[in-house]
């Protein structure tokens, strides 16, 4: 359905075009070789931290930004291609491609209606392809019924609650019936109440009326409860593409790891290996583990311990592998949880359990390790 | 490859941009011809004024610097000229910034007089503003000499002087000082002051340590404006300073220019130089707040309301302050603009007198051609400079801050150059370009309607990008990705979101233009008149008992448009200080 192909946006660049390629060191690349593929009917995250070029992306696909080099299709319409072996050089203007897009603003205008608002995309259309004025009338409502806002067809969009208003901008992002929608972090204008339950609506939207959509946040959570993909960028660069229990539960490096969620790290060398079965040999004692990745015994590793995959006790259950023994440093009531840190030799580990658990720190207390919950992450 | 195979080889896509290259789009005829329009009215004239003063028939010259400040004129021209500025913005500083503090800061009686003052600039032009002192204080028919003669003998006020002209510029000048510091003082988190007053300092401690230098951009800015409005001041220095030869740059331009053969090389020499110091000035200022931004990120854009000090005691004293300065500054020009305008002939003031007051003189300018034609002109360059202006800006702005043609830096830098052209330098240069080309507007309305529509063009720029930095990109964008083309966006979105900003700014260049002299002066031609020539010119013939009503009923109109304007300014959120 979309197609990103070495996807590549300098800043600096722009000044540096034209020059022989070795002088443009100074260039900041916002997005540095980026690829990927959405497809029909998916749900497609840009997930990082701000700068990490998600947006920039986003609105490269939409037209606005224009990168120095790549090939963007949608369908088998090509949006944008330039430099590498994809032949003549085209960039369609934004207001050619026909994509719809929620901005993080919404971007409502506020001199019109709500009505006139969801209707000025097929207004604006070449009058041979222009609908007539029933045919708009009859489109816009359409729409705004599917986003419950019929009773404020007539109203200012101006006077319209948040939530009303990030319906109102799908809706007019969705009048044209795109192939495509762009979300550029739609929720983070809404208070977290909101923006939970409006999380919902929009996934529901999404399956309901098969849209692919490319959404672009900071927030993990999100990503995580609305993504068919997670494509989790830093510094310009996909680190991370993959299912969101993938992403979560395996990250690929130490980045996505801390980014998505929060993460012990700890040192250590495979001691021995049996199939998928690893033991690791750490400061603290050995672990046992599961990873399908190419290692040898011998070679150094980081393990990432997610906080709720360790289980806290006062007393030990005895012959359990992964079983140690530490001493609760300090621990803060959180509502649904309950965060210990503990002291386990020289490292500190987080560990995140239900709030029946709770243990004042100076006391002794033993751990368990869910071998299945620990994944390795490359070194460095 | 075969024809078939390069057809099949083009996708559409291609085939649209190259159309695209050969045919411009709106888009692209209407940025060019702003940018050639706003590039053309920028620099032409002082292309001309370069070329004109430097070169005559037989190349480079100097002749007319020789005559324009030899025989020891510079150094009389640059002490009058000097002195007149820096008075006057002491003068006005001084004032202006107590009263703003005053009003922001403490609990001052007559609040409302303030800013009953602060639009008198607006709506008394110079010119009335001057002749009113004069009659005010002139030695000969001045009332205030004639009220104070039997205390301090005859004619202790002489408003001919270097004196004069500082206080009457320096008065008329404090409101803007007042707005301006206004403005800084309510934008400063009052916490800054109480936190110096919680560790110990007195109040007169924590104005000079904490307040003051918060303050320093505004002061330093308000400083730089009064300077060169001070030095391109025209009506002040003809008006008052002509009498005893008192010249300044701008008057001795136009003493160069009326002399009879004019010598032009000499005035262009005069400009030149006035250019150079007002030039000067800018490039100070920006140096010195260059220094200082960053310093004050303390100074949000919030606006903040302090509780307001007491003044406890002092506070008759303060109160009377405030009314002389309303009475010096509003009251006593007005009154005695309205009383002149009700006699029959000039003469002091007595029961006689009061009970001969006639309407005469409005009955006569109702006869008066050329009060009429002058009237009808100023309203209607006044109307066109607006539209003009406010139209070629809101391309220009968009230009400048939302496209990323390059270049466009250069464009709005080229728009805000009039800033530091004097009124009369832009007048002479004007005359320079069309008196030699082949357009044949000299002499004409045109040439009033370029020369305003060059001067006015920084304040519509600067509507203009207010009001389109106020509306978010994404609103445009949205429509772009929504399918409309540039033209479309502009017209459906933009415009109808700027609407409120380019009203407001097309209402205040119409008061602006309404009121002209400085450029007109020079541009003019018998039957063209505008307003305020007239008035000069009957100031010059003595008829002040005609002009008087003439100068109230030039006041009642721009009190009916200054209003105008502050309904919408105050709607849309925009100042006209």
């Amino acid at each position: 359905m979309l197609n990103i192909e070495k996807l590549v946006k300098s800043f600096a660049g722009e000044k540096a075009r034209g020059r022989r390629r070795g002088d443009a060191q100074a260039a900041v690349f916002a997005v540095n070789d980026v690829s990927f593929e959405v497809k029909e009917g998916e749900l497609f995250t840009l997930l990082g931290p701000s700068g990490c070029g998600k947006t920039t992306t986003l609105r490269s696909i939409a037209g606005l930004e224009h990168p120095d080099s790549g090939r963007i299709t949608v369908g088998d319409r090509v949006m944008f291609q330039r430099g590498g072996d994809h032949g003549r050089s085209v960039n369609l203007p934004a207001n050619q491609r026909g994509l719809g897009m929620v901005f993080q603003s919404y971007a409502i205008w506020p001199h019109m209606s709500v009505f006139d608002n969801v209707a000025f995309p097929l207004q604006v259309r070449k009058r041979s392809e222009r609908p007539s004025k029933a045919q708009i009338t009859e489109r816009v409502d359409r729409v705004l019924e599917t986003m419950e806002l019929t009773p404020q067809a007539s109203r200012q969009a101006t006077k319209l609650s948040g939530g009303q208003q990030q319906r109102l901008a799908l809706a007019r992002a969705l009048v044209i019936e795109p192939p495509l929608l762009l979300l550029d972090e739609p929720l983070s204008n809404l208070d977290a109440k909101l923006r939970e339950s409006l999380r919902y609506e929009l996934k529901r939207l999404q399956r309901e009326l098969g849209i692919t959509a490319i959404y672009v946040t900071h927030d993990q959570i999100e990503a995580l409860a609305l993504s068919n993909k997670i494509a989790v960028m830093t510094a310009g660069e996909v680190v991370q593409l993959g299912k969101p229990r993938e992403v979560y539960e395996s990250p690929a490096n130490k980045f996505v790891a801390e980014f998505i969620g929060t993460s012990n790290f700890m040192p250590g060398t495979i001691g021995a290996r049996d199939a998928e079965h690893l033991t690791v040999e750490t400061a603290n004692g050995k672990l046992y583990l599961q990873s399908a990745a190419q290692l040898v015994v011998g070679d150094e590793v980081v393990v990432s311990i997610r906080p709720e995959a360790v289980e806290l006790s006062r007393t030990s259950l005895g012959a359990v592998k992964n079983e140690w023994s530490g001493k609760v440093v300090a621990r803060a009531f959180l509502g649904d949880a309950v965060d210990h840190v503990v002291a386990v030799g020289k490292q500190e580990l987080r560990v995140r359990v239900n709030p029946s658990v709770s243990i004042e720190p100076g006391s002794e207390v033993y751990l368990r390790l869910d071998p299945t919950k620990i994944s390795l992450v490359p070194v460095g | 490859m075969t024809l078939a195979d390069r057809v099949m080889d083009r996708s559409e896509v291609v085939e649209e941009s190259r159309w695209r290259r050969l045919v411009p789009t709106p888009k692209v005829a209407i940025v060019a011809g702003v940018a050639a329009l706003v590039g053309y009215l920028a620099l032409v004239p002082l292309g001309y004024l370069f070329w004109g003063t430097f070169f005559d028939n037989e190349g480079l010259e100097f002749g007319g610097f020789r005559r324009a400040y030899g025989n020891d004129r510079m150094g009389e021209l640059l002490q009058n000229s000097l002195s007149f500025a820096i008075g006057a913005a002491v003068l006005s500083l001084t004032v202006g910034t107590t009263l703003a503090y005053l009003n922001v800061r403490t609990a001052v009686p007559f609040k409302a007089l303030f800013f009953a003052a602060s639009i008198v600039p607006l709506i008394v032009p110079g010119i009335l503003y001057t002749i009113s002192w004069i009659f005010l204080a002139s030695p000969d028919i001045g009332l205030l000499n004639t009220a104070l003669e039997p205390i301090f003998g005859s004619a202790p006020l002489d408003i001919f002087t270097i004196w004069g002209m500082i206080w009457v510029e320096g008065l008329h000048s404090s409101p803007i000082v007042f707005l301006l510091m206004v403005a800084a003082f309510r934008s400063m988190d009052p916490s800054l002051e109480e936190s110096a007053l919680m560790s110990g300092a007195t109040r007169l401690q924590t104005l000079r340590k904490v307040t003051l230098p918060l303050v320093r951009p505004a002061l330093l800015s308000s400083v730089l404006i009064i300077l060169i409005t001070s030095l391109e001041s025209f009506e002040v220095p003809a008006l008052l300073g002509l009498q005893n030869n008192i010249y300044v740059f701008t008057s001795r331009i136009y003493f160069v220019l009326r002399t009879y053969p004019p010598d032009l090389a000499a005035a262009g020499a005069l400009a030149v130089g006035l250019l150079l110091i007002a030039v000067t000035g800018v490039a100070i200022s920006r140096l010195l707040a260059g220094r200082g931004s960053g310093t004050f990120q303390t100074i949000t854009g919030k606006g903040f309301r302090p509780r307001p000090m007491d003044l406890g005691r002092w506070k008759p004293v303060v109160g009377t302050g405030i009314l002389l300065y309303f009475s010096a500054t509003v009251l006593a020009p007005l009154l005695v603009l309205v009383y002149t305008s009700l006699l029959p002939f000039y003469r002091k003031p007595s029961m006689d007198v009061f009970s001969a007051l006639t309407t005469d003189n409005y009955v006569e300018l109702l006869h008066l051609d050329q009060a009429q034609t002058a009237l009808r002109n100023s309203l209607m360059l006044g109307v066109g400079t607006a539209t003009l202006v406010m139209a070629v800006m809101a391309i220009a702005a968009w230009i400048a801050i939302r496209s990323r043609i390059p270049g466009r830096g250069v464009l709005e830098q080229l728009t805000f150059i009039p800033l530091v052209i004097p009124g009369l330098v832009l007048g002479l240069a004007l005359s320079f370009v069309y008196l030699r080309s082949p357009i044949p507007i000299y002499g004409t309305m045109f040439i009033l309607l370029i020369a305003y529509c060059t001067k006015y063009m920084p304040y519509g720029m600067r509507y203009a990008t207010t009001s389109m930095g106020q509306i978010s990109s994404e609103l445009e964008e949205s429509a772009l990705v929504s399918g409309a083309s540039w033209w479309k966006t502009f017209r459906r979105v933009l415009l109808p979101l700027l609407a409120p900003g380019i009203l407001a700014g097309w209402v205040y260049i119409l008061v602006v233009s309404f009121r002209e002299l400085s450029s007109s002066i020079l541009l003019y031609s018998p039957g063209n008149e505008v307003l305020s020539i007239l008035i000069f010119e009957q100031y010059e013939n003595g008829q002040f008992t005609v002009l008087a009503a003439l100068g109230v009923v030039m006041v009642l109109t721009l009190v009916v448009l200054v209003t105008i304007a502050y309904k919408i300014g105050a709607r849309v959120g925009l100042r006209n200080d």
